[in-house]
């Protein structure tokens, strides 16, 4: 019953080995993402020139920030519906201690990520100790952050706009051609890979999306793991958030709410299974980078809105039926 | 005795949401101002009944749809774009003539499920995960819903509306009397069927159900059609209270939200096989009486989401309780 993880072993015995070795969903994506790039070069040039490139990653960042989280989540069989607004949360209180000074305006990117972690830590109380389903707490804790962010910016006049460093973060250049916000996804993958791949934590998680019960025997402390990963993953909505404050200059109540469903979308594209304890971070990186090529070009062809939306449905389905299907319950 | 006991048992989610209800109600009910001014007399007391009942069905019909999924082990992130869809739908066809408005209304309850039918198909035949399923999905049905109304309008037969928005003998709400028929037309039929027990046992454990000889592609593929179809009732109501459709995808989401957040305050279990949709519509005019709750005490509107937040998080937590009865270690992984 494992034959249908490695099927049509015949021909791909005779390909290089680190080729074999890739997860045939992370393939399927990098190849959609050529695909893409050389549909869109039919329409115009400009898709595959190097300034339109970045720009995608630059955009592409904010979204790749926010699913490095999510994907910690769905690895361990959990899912955090709190995104929209721990994102907003981050970008507004970044903001706001901003408005105190100097002091305020270095502090404000480590407060903002505070509260993104705070609001992660109850998340991950309440999924760890408490046993609420995911689904349900992340939802809730959605909903507190909403009402404080809603009293917050409605109670007294709110200063929402970006301060320097969180626009030098998102739309300025430590490397010439380079974006900041580029480099600031690289780094967090670049430690979300290590996380994952080097440390007993993240071997721990992996291990408590398989089987949390398992995990538990073996004598991990699952219940602290599962606590810090919802905490992380706070946080690094937060990050989005700043980024993306930064990038538009200022904090907006509903700027979380694009951010959801295709964080979502970004992991299980790459292979990461929804049910936890399998998948790769670069799948994670091709997820993203799709589904940003994917609105991009659809935008750029002056699609509108309704022809999007559709459009971004069926590629998500075709490309699940492609890599994504369960097993048969027979097996 | 012993029959009572497991009835009991059986029903303790949804008997627990009765109770949060009323309760919430009867304070809602005793603070509200039109009747604190106008004490208890029966015109007040409908009127203030009709107003509740015509916010409450909405969510009702969509977290009775999300309750049908979520007991087969599923979760329907489509429910409140199937819902905008319809009501988009419905802005165009429900008008004109008595025979018209009648075509009209089969034609929105087929597109709803339609949309379940699609959700059902591909979870089924497809084999992808009904989570990940239901959000492409969700998209689909939200960029439809944009062809159908790229701006708000259109209209409705306002005969049939007022009707169904309106008292019965000038005492009753007749919204609350469709959503007691369409329980009854839909949801006992199903639940007291070899489908609807199969839809449970689904839920339960799908392995142990498919073992067992239980019909589970029919069970799965019943339950997601009639959610589509419910929600296509509450898209129905929504282009009835507001003679106009819209493709408003905020709205679109919170009742997605919002029907979760009603089934699990309901006794709905999300991890399937457990609860029951009349539950899940008390769970849904418990939710709506909360949020209703601030207004009655004249508290500043800034202040809602987040009360409706912090006793949504307490309700959720009071399942915490459960721990305490857990003997060994391992039950808390369920």
């Amino acid at each position: 019953m494992s034959e249908t993880a490695h099927e049509g072993s015949g021909w791909t015995s005779r390909l290089p080995p680190f080729i074999r070795r890739m997860d045939p969903a992370v393939v399927t994506a990098f190849a959609c993402i050529v695909v893409l790039l050389l549909l869109g070069s039919l329409y115009s040039r400009n898709f595959l020139s190097l300034e339109y490139l970045l720009q995608q990653l630059k955009v592409a960042s904010f979204l790749g920030v926010i699913a490095t989280g999510m994907m910690l989540v769905i690895l361990i069989g959990q899912i955090d519906l709190s995104v929209p607004w721990v994102v907003t949360t981050g970008a507004m209180m970044a903001s706001f201690a901003s408005s105190f000074g100097t002091a305020g305006v270095i502090l404000g990117i480590p407060f903002g990520i505070l509260c993104g972690v705070l609001l992660g830590l109850l998340n991950g109380l309440g999924v760890a100790y408490l046993r609420i389903p995911s689904m349900i707490i992340t939802l809730a804790t959605n909903a507190v952050a909403q009402g404080l962010m809603v009293v917050y910016s409605g109670g007294f006049s709110p200063k929402d706009t970006a301060s320097a460093p969180m626009r030098y973060l998102a739309t300025g250049f430590l490397i010439p051609g380079l974006p900041n916000a580029v480099i600031v996804w690289a780094i967090i993958g670049a430690l979300a890979v290590f996380l994952l791949a080097r440390t007993t934590f993240g071997r721990s998680i992996y291990g408590i999306g398989n089987r949390e019960r398992a995990a538990y025997l073996s004598g991990i402390n699952t219940r602290r793991i599962v606590m810090t990963t919802f905490a992380i993953s706070g946080g690094l909505a937060a990050v989005g958030g700043i980024l993306l404050a930064g990038y538009a200059s200022k904090a907006a109540q509903s700027m979380g709410d694009a951010y959801l469903l295709p964080s979502i979308a970004a992991v299980v594209l790459g292979g990461t299974s929804i049910l936890g304890g399998r998948g790769t971070y670069l799948g994670t990186v091709a997820g993203v980078i799709l589904i940003t090529l994917l609105q991009s070009i659809l935008s750029v062809m002056q699609m509108p809105e309704a022809g999007r939306q559709i459009v971004y449905g069926v590629v998500i389905v075709a490309m699940m039926l492609l890599y994504g299907r369960e097993r048969l319950v027979r097996q | 005795m012993r029959d009572w006991r497991f009835w009991f048992a059986e029903q303790r989610g949804t008997l627990l949401a009765v109770a949060i209800f009323v309760v919430m109600f009867a304070v809602y009910i005793v603070n509200h101002p039109a009747i604190a001014n106008n004490g208890f007399t029966v015109a007040t007391l409908s009127n203030v009944g009709q107003t509740a009942a015509n916010k409450g069905v909405l969510l009702a019909f969509v977290a009775m749809a999300q309750a049908l999924v979520v007991i087969t082990a599923g979760i329907d992130l489509s429910v409140g774009m199937t819902f905008t869809l319809t009501n988009c739908l419905a802005s165009w066809i429900v008008v004109g003539d008595p025979l018209s408005t009648a075509l009209g209304v089969v034609g929105v309850l087929a597109a709803g499920a339609l949309c379940g039918a699609i959700n059902g198909a591909i979870v089924i035949f497809g084999r992808l995960q009904p989570i990940v399923t239901t959000i492409a999905t969700g998209a689909i049905y939200y960029g439809v819903a944009l062809l159908l109304r790229p701006f708000p309008g259109g209209s409705v037969n306002g005969d049939l509306a007022d009707l169904l928005t309106g008292k019965v003998f000038d005492v009753f709400p007749a919204s609350l009397i469709v959503l007691a028929l369409v329980v009854l037309v839909v949801w006992v039929p199903f639940s007291r069927s070899v489908t609807g027990r199969a839809a449970y046992a689904v839920g339960s454990s799908e392995v142990a159900a498919y073992m067992s000889g239980v019909p589970v592609r029919r069970a799965k593929f019943v339950a997601y059609t009639l959610a589509g179809l419910l929600a296509s009732i509450g898209g129905l109501f929504l282009t009835f209270f507001t003679y106009t459709g819209e493709a408003a995808l905020a709205s679109g989401n919170t009742y997605t939200l919002f029907s979760i957040a009603a089934v699990v305050l309901g006794g709905v279990s999300l991890f399937g096989g457990r609860g029951s949709a009349i539950g899940a519509i008390f769970g849904a005019l418990a939710f709506r009486t909360i949020g209703d709750l601030l207004f009655v005490f004249n508290l500043d509107p800034l202040w809602q989401p987040l009360f409706q937040g912090v006793v949504l998080m307490i309700a959720v937590s009071l399942g915490a309780f459960g721990l305490f009865r857990v003997r060994n270690r391992l039950e808390w992984f369920g």
